[in-house]
């Protein structure tokens, strides 16, 4: 074994360990006494110790060695473990991680400046002789009674050296009696053996420990083997499906059988290489104690952390990628979720907050909840941040329902840190989280009460390099669809095809269950040569699959639907990475390569969700807002010309009918008295007259020989006046979603209402063009003199 | 003695192209394919190479020459480029030559557009010139519209 071989066993063993390090100091803080947990530190502490003076790193001997003295008060019962002690340690355990790190890097430890941590670690000893008796050795530990451990340094020693069963006896019951030196010390000060026989000692002690502490049945693998024998595992599921389709038009008993085996290996050898890959979620949750600490104490809050499902496996590049989402959501329940301990008293809860996390299967996903019973998102709070930036407009943050203001959140820029924290409220992060979840094919979802706390759902897959998929065939190729994005499949009949699809404006959509399905033909898509035709088969039926990209559903048409299949996803190469619609190829049983297809991809490039995620959103918040206004209603009634109008019913105050004999002139206004008040009069007819017009008929008075007239009484700006309208028509409810600009003055927009195209009337805009201002008439009028 | 390399030759619209030879996984005659819709043009599609998924890149419309005619099969020459195994379809297979550096020259500053970028120079063989392409270049895609828009 070489040097470098030594020192990268040295790595991967210290990074272990300090992981554990930081897990067990965070459980002896909650519980100081606990003294095989200490034992443990210790020992872990010690080791690293050990090897980096043997592999010579002296700045990191030095700071574990101040680490060590420390450790060595508290296991002797001469200090208690507290917060102060904790920090200290913990900064010791990152300053080593440090240095692991350079030296994984570059070789060397680094030029480090560590006085003032192995100054603060000596000060917090707090005794007066601070330093071991000899420093040449420094003579690490035995347990705390050595002489009971199952093979103690006395033991040993006896075993090496010519030291007596009674000099080791005396210098045990020494230890009994107080003296909190550690047995070595005590030998070597009574002459018994030299230090340097007793660091040989250790070494055997330790050695020995290794091998009973970790268990024979596991042995370390190089990942990179692994994902070799994973890749070949591919390829044999491959040339297995090779096999079964030949065994499907084969007569001999034999081959069938044999290849009825093959099969049933395969299967067996593929779940048991995927378990390879396979770790507990709680290998990374592992830290989190640590960085829920660290994040707390940061922020003066208490709170404590929760673990169910820790054993919930899932595959090693998925645990790798959702690692840091899954650090920050964390972090930011502690920082943002949880009250400060004041506050949370007051709201009548615990000073400490509690941080739950959950692991657990459904459906071949994996769900990860993080949950805190903090003050919870403010629905408010978020409407109003998001409308400030102008994430949506203040329509959309009205009528969006609670779920998706939360959602919000995960927008890019967004955050609602009050202040900005060493920690979060930077404005980054929840949309990385977001993304970065999405990446790997998982969603991420937020749930909250205010005042009782946030979860935060994330759902991933389990594994990247096996999936079920359905392999469907359009213009003579076929193509794989991940069964995560699959929702169901339609069959039309050649005499449901003409009933059942209906155009938008061209756009075909496809009645299901009641909801528009948006339908995109791939092969028109693809560009594929055939043209939409061919998807109607010879019989005239179609296959539509309905699936599902970022929440939103439409269907694909294909040529054909064939069947279900694990596929092994193979990446595509640089030269076809341009291309969004693929996620990656897979070779099918027969030995051909098939594209797998990428529904966001694809439905960003049929435009069914908009190519960023912010107009995506403001499409879905139309959409809301469309459905919101399915229990709108109008008043209909006729315009000048026979025209339909419409106006809100929010709008009206009352309608009336007036004599023509009612109504007087004042100036050229039409007026009437209605209910002990003057009621200005505004014909629609006039105000919706080209501009030349409308002087002259403003100033015609009412022809005394029609019918009584049709008023609305309307209510603007705190002022009422009468619209006086053609014909009172109908009262509706109508979504009234498909709406096309304005073709005249005074006239928001166009709206389909019952089937029939109908105007929108623009009030204010009625009232400014009727004259709202006496000043603006009197000139009018003026002029209107000037050119008779 | 000068130093010698050996190439795997290959012809293209009558055309004599070498690549070097250490760079060449294997030669293969026409592979099944599988086309990728909207995909850049060069490529052609991808084969199942013993279970190994590889892009087929069109050296004909790489290199901007004249597609190749109806009904001729192209053959594979499997490289081995930075980003994994690219095959080059090619017209016909020549045979492995060794040159001498000394018959070697840069193209001529009259070659221009994007095929300068993918042609090395050329070696003046007793008969004929076989021009040398750089592998790298020639699998990759993003340059082909940088060059183009460059080159316009």
């Amino acid at each position: 074994m070489s040097d470098s071989d030594i020192v990268q066993d040295f790595l991967v063993e210290s990074y272990e360990n300090l992981d554990r390090l930081d897990r067990e100091l965070v459980g002896l803080e909650k519980n100081p006494e606990d003294r095989d947990a200490l034992a443990s530190v210790f020992r872990t502490i010690h080791t690293i110790k050990g090897t980096c003076g043997f592999l010579g790193f002296n700045q990191l001997e030095k700071v574990a060695h101040v680490g060590e003295n420390l450790l060595t008060r508290l296991r002797d019962g001469q200090l208690t473990l507290n917060r102060e002690l904790t920090t200290a340690l913990l900064e010791m355990v990152d300053a080593v991680r440090q240095m692991l790190g350079s030296i994984e890097a570059t070789g060397g430890e680094g030029k480090r400046d560590d006085t003032k941590l192995i100054a603060t670690l000596t000060r917090l000893q707090q005794l007066p002789e601070a330093q071991p008796v000899s420093k040449a050795a420094p003579l690490p530990a035995t347990t705390p009674e050595g002489a009971t451990s199952p093979s103690s340094i006395g033991d040993i020693l006896m075993q090496t050296t010519s030291v007596t069963s009674a000099e080791i006896q005396f210098a045990t019951e020494k230890q009994q009696e107080g003296d909190p030196r550690r047995l070595g010390e005590i030998l070597v000060e009574q002459g018994a053996v030299q230090p340097g026989d007793i660091v040989d000692a250790l070494r055997i002690q330790q050695s020995s420990r290794v091998h009973t502490a970790a268990s024979d049945s596991t042995i370390r693998v190089d990942t990179g083997l692994l994902d070799k024998v994973m890749t070949l595992v591919g390829e044999l599921v491959l040339a297995r499906n090779q096999v079964l389709q030949f065994a499907s038009c084969m007569k001999d008993p034999g081959f069938l059988a044999a290849s009825h085996r093959l099969n049933l290996i395969t299967t067996e050898l593929q779940a048991g290489v995927m378990k390879t890959r396979m770790q507990p979620i709680g290998n990374i949750w592992g830290q989190f104690p640590r960085t829920v600490r660290d994040v707390a104490l940061g922020c003066g809050k208490e709170v404590g952390i929760e673990m169910e499902g820790k054993e919930t496996e899932l595959d090693k590049t998925i645990i790798e990628a959702i690692k840091d989402p899954l650090t920050h959501l964390v972090r930011n329940s502690v920082d943002h979720g949880i009250e400060l301990p004041e506050d949370r008293v007051k709201a009548g809860k615990d000073r400490a907050g509690r941080l739950i996390l959950r692991a657990f299967h459904e459906g071949g996903q994996v769900n990860i909840e993080i949950s805190d019973d903090g003050a919870g998102l403010n629905v408010e709070r978020i409407r109003k941040k998001a409308v400030e930036r102008a994430l949506i407009t203040p329509e959309q943050a009205i009528r969006m329902p609670e779920r998706e203001i939360f959602n919000l959140i995960f927008l890019p820029g967004f955050s609602t840190a009050e202040k900005v924290t060493n920690v979060s409220g930077r404005g980054v992060g929840m949309d990385v989280v977001k993304t970065n979840v999405e990446k790997i094919g998982g969603t991420v979802d937020v749930q909250s009460t205010l005042g009782r706390g946030t979860t935060v759902r994330v759902k991933i897959p389990l594994t990247l390099a096996i999936i079920p998929a359905l392999v469907v065939t359009c213009g003579g190729d076929r193509y794989a669809i991940p069964q995560v994005s699959l929702l169901e499949l339609v069959r039309l009949k050649a005499d449901q095809v003409s009933k059942g699809i209906e155009l938008v404006h061209g756009a075909p959509v496809y009645r299901l269950r009641g909801r528009l399905l948006p339908l995109v033909y791939l092969s028109r898509e693809l560009n594929l040569a055939a043209d939409t035709r061919s998807a109607t088969k010879s019989d005239g039926a179609i296959n539509i699959v309905v699936v599902q990209a970022d929440e939103r559903r439409f269907g694909l048409v294909v040529d054909q639907i064939n069947d279900t299949e694990e596929i092994v996803v193979k990446p595509l190469r640089k030269q076809l990475k341009t291309v969004k619609t693929f996620a990656g190829s897979s070779i099918m049983g027969d030995g051909k390569v098939a594209l797998i297809l990428d529904v966001l991809g694809l439905a960003q490039r049929a435009g069914v969700i908009a190519e960023t995620r912010d107009r995506a959103l403001t499409e879905k918040a139309t959409d809301l807002a469309a459905s919101a206004q399915e229990k709108q209603t109008f008043l209909l009634f006729a315009g000048p010309g026979d025209s339909r109008m419409a106006i809100p019913l929010s709008t009206l105050a009352r309608l009336e009918e007036f004599p023509v004999a009612q109504v007087e002139m004042s100036g050229s206004q039409w007026v009437t008295q209605y209910r002990g008040q003057i009621l200005p009069l505004v014909r629609l007819n006039v105000a919706l007259e080209e501009r030349r017009n409308k002087l002259r008929a403003l100033q015609a008075p009412p022809a005394l020989d029609s019918g009584p007239i049709q008023v609305l009484v309307l209510n603007h700006d705190g002022r009422s006046f009468g619209l006086v309208v053609e014909r009172i028509l109908d009262i509706v409810e109508d979504r009234a979603d498909v709406r096309s600009a304005a073709t005249r003055a005074a006239v928001l927009y166009s709206v389909v209402i019952g089937d029939r195209v109908t105007e929108m009337l623009d009030i204010p805009a009625i009232l400014r063009g009727a004259g709202g201002s006496t000043k603006r008439r009197g000139l009018a009028t003026k002029s209107t003199e000037v050119a008779n | 003695m000068a130093q010698t390399s050996q190439f795997c030759t290959f012809y293209l619209d009558k055309l004599l192209f070498g690549v070097e030879l250490k760079g060449v996984q294997e030669v293969m005659r026409s592979l099944d394919m599988t086309k990728v819709p909207l995909a850049p043009e060069v490529v052609s599609g991808l084969i199942n190479l013993r279970g190994q998924i590889v892009t087929a890149v069109d050296l004909r419309r790489r290199l901007e020459l004249e597609p190749r005619p109806p009904g001729m099969l192209a053959m594979n020459v499997v490289v081995r480029s930075e980003d994994g195994a690219v095959s080059l379809l090619v017209d016909e297979i020549g045979d492995v030559v060794e040159v001498e550096e000394t018959t070697f020259e840069p193209p001529p500053e009259t070659l221009r557009g994007t095929v300068r970028t993918m042609i090395l120079g050329v070696h003046k063989l007793n008969d004929r010139l076989m021009h040398v392409l750089d592998i790298e270049k020639a699998c990759q895609m993003m340059d082909v519209a940088e060059t183009v828009a460059a080159g316009r």
